[in-house]
């Protein structure tokens, strides 16, 4: 891998030194070739600590305050204050922070099924395979958003288990057929083939052969998985369908949408601020899992 | 281009009543077509199945709690509430799951619906059918111009690689494919409806204006046009971001293909070779994504039309799960998947039109 990320350079005369230069230099050359991808972890990380250690610092509390509808940004509050009069910026900073852990549990079940599911559907291929296949197909062919909707109308989301599992119902079958073309391709190496001929238990062939080469792919479903994870749930929220308490940033877009408080002037900065966060938390996600691409995938960095 | 000329070869050598034309229309029976045929009908029998279940079978199920509802709240015998539930959702409570189910079925096939709950007198049927179209109409011309421009810019990028273009258009496609679509809306109308006042979004709203009757006329479809402006261009720039980097880097990879070496040292026009040869083929990976993307667009007007009052399927899908009209719900759920289905079909047509490898069965 980092062989071919320096590839390009000339050769150089001694093996030894080479060799450690390419050690040295792979982080380097892995941020020099991925500038803007950079932005996406960096983007990602302060979201991360914003989220979890920021609450931390706030009061109990976060008064309403009937006066103060509307408010424009100001000492007090710096984002301004919502239709109740309480304060934007207390509920962005505690507002990731179930957003991100749902969508994690989401993405986690949904790329664990893909992949054990996708893997033993490649790797055995015949029935397996087209059942798995024919059952991912028929999930993606009705709209994501008109499933995930009706399904929360007949699921009582009460607890985030249940939000985080009917989010990976309709997640996995996209990453199943990721999963599933990689072990296609996997399944043709002489390592696999190897263990297959020696007749080793498919067990030991899945976890011990196929997956550890595939965990860069898995890696990045799962980031691919969170976007979906996250998108599902802001429009989950939109819709009225998650009961509605405590701070969300997708609780903040329903509140804005049914209050109709993106036609007022003064809560502009109100309006924005939970869109401008969903949105820059979703670019970095799709920052980060390019730049894995990047890195995993040499055939793409030729383009 | 090799491949297509084959594909004329065989239309030209078939002659009427020889055994090759039926082995040959066999083979194209088995193949790609028939088997995409099977698995929509697959997939609708499997999303009616599933929808019933949800319906009738889940603990705290809308039919059981629509019955005691009008025995308590209303004073209606069990008898009387039945019937009343056995014409809002086409399901009668008390015969056996089974038999519901076989019923459930014979009254789909019969385009039954059930009748709405929260406005009654209407049967689920009408409501659709007079919601669909304009739904079927700004979804399936959103999807063409995303498609089609999407490609083109595409190919300019890939043409324009490493320069100022390619890198502006690259960033705009990531950050297309990355703000939520409906999220996307609501920026639209903050910044040029409210805002800078551009837009008259006040008066765009609903499908037609006022007073304009469904016609055959120019002003009918200007104003029908006009209505569904900004629901296209929301479906549009918030889908095609994923066309033009599919795009690019299939025509990356067509552009090192032999043939195109090829065609370069006979001297072919390189516009005729950026159409022709490279353009023809590198859009083919694209139709492979077409599933995906019908659904994303399709999907999107549950969001995007309440934000704008576009008046069809998606507000109406809207309002009926804020009010919990569940045989609405159920009714509005099937036909959008059928659509869909129907929309993947069409485009597997063309599909197989435009890569003849894909009939013969060699392609999946």
């Amino acid at each position: 891998m980092a062989e071919a990320v320096v590839g390009t350079g000339a050769p150089s005369p001694g093996v030894d030194r080479a060799a450690a230069r390419q050690r040295k230099s792979f982080l380097r050359v892995f941020i020099e070739r991925n500038k803007v991808g950079m932005i996406g972890y960096v983007i990602f990380g302060a979201i991360l600590i914003m989220s979890f250690i920021g609450p931390l610092f706030l009061p109990d509390e976060n008064p309403t305050d009937v006066g103060l509808v509307y408010a424009p940004p100001s000492w007090d509050h710096p984002l301004g204050t919502d239709w109740r009069g309480q304060d934007v910026l207390y509920q962005i900073i505690n507002g990731g922070a179930g957003l991100l852990i749902v969508s994690m549990i989401a993405a986690g079940v949904a790329t664990a099924v893909a992949v054990i599911f996708g893997a033993l559907a490649g790797l055995i291929g015949g029935r397996l395979d087209s059942v798995a296949l024919i059952l991912a197909d028929v999930v993606l062919t009705v709209p994501f958003i008109i499933l995930l909707g009706v399904l929360a109308v007949f699921v009582r989301l009460d607890n985030i288990f249940l939000l985080a599992l009917v989010l990976a119902a309709v997640g996995w079958p996209t990453l199943l057929r990721a999963v599933r073309a990689q072990v296609l391709s996997l399944k043709e190496r002489e390592y696999v083939e190897a263990a297959r001929m020696l007749d080793l238990p498919m067990r030991h062939v899945l976890f011990r052969e196929v997956l550890p080469n595939m965990m860069p792919y898995i890696i990045i479903n799962f980031v691919l998985g969170m976007t979906n994870a996250i998108y599902g749930q802001i429009i989950l929220y939109y819709l009225g369908l998650v009961p509605l308490q405590g701070d969300n940033w997708g609780l903040m877009i329903q509140q804005i949408q049914s209050k109709q408080a993106y036609s007022l002037n003064d809560a502009f900065v109100y309006v924005m601020a939970p869109i401008v966060m969903i949105s820059l938390l979703q670019l970095s996600l799709v920052l980060i899992s390019r730049t894995l691409e990047d890195v995993f995938n040499p055939r793409l960095r030729e383009v | 281009m090799a491949v297509v000329s084959t594909d004329a070869t065989t239309a030209t050598t078939r002659q009427p009543g020889t055994v090759t034309v039926w082995a040959r229309s066999r083979q194209i029976l088995t193949g790609f077509l028939a088997r995409r045929i099977l698995r929509a009908i697959l997939t609708i029998f499997f999303v009616t199945t599933f929808i019933f279940f949800l319906v009738r079978l889940l603990p705290g199920n809308p039919i059981e709690v629509y019955i005691n509802q009008q025995i308590t709240q209303y004073g209606y015998s069990y008898e009387d509430a039945r019937a009343q539930a056995q014409s809002l959702f086409a399901i009668d409570v008390d015969q056996p799951v089974l038999l519901q189910y076989f019923d459930y079925l014979q009254n789909l096939a019969q385009g039954n619906l059930g009748m709405s709950v929260s406005s009654p007198g209407t049967t689920v049927g009408e409501v659709i059918e007079s919601r669909l179209p304009w739904t079927l109409f700004s979804v399936g011309t959103a999807l063409v111009i995303s498609f089609i421009v999407g490609a083109l810019l595409g190919m300019f990028m890939a043409y324009e690689r490493g320069r100022f273009a390619d890198s502006v258009l690259s960033s705009f496609a990531s950050l297309s494919g990355s703000i939520p679509n409906f999220l996307g809306a609501l920026l639209l109308l903050i910044f040029f409806g409210v805002k800078l006042e551009w837009i008259p979004f006040v008066d765009m709203r609903g499908s037609l204006s006022p007073g304009q009757q469904v016609e055959f006329s120019f002003a009918f479809v200007q104003d029908a046009l006009y209505h569904a402006t900004l629901p296209i261009l929301v479906y549009v720039v918030f889908s095609i971001g994923s066309w033009m980097l599919l795009m690019k880097s299939s025509t990356i990879s067509t552009l090192e293909e032999d043939y195109v070496a090829a065609g370069r040292a006979r001297g072919v026009p390189e516009w005729r070779i950026a159409i022709f040869y490279v353009g023809r083929n590198a859009i083919l990976p694209l139709f492979t994504q077409l599933t995906i993307a019908i659904g994303f667009v399709a999907g999107g007007s549950l969001l995007i039309e309440p934000i704008f009052a576009y008046e069809g399927i998606g507000s109406e899908l809207w309002r009926s799960i804020q009010q919990r009209d569940y045989p609405m719900l159920q009714g509005i759920f099937l036909v959008v998947t059928v659509s869909v289905v129907v929309a993947n079909l069409i485009a597997d047509l063309f599909y197989s039109r435009l890569d003849p490898r894909i009939r013969t069965g060699g392609g999946e």
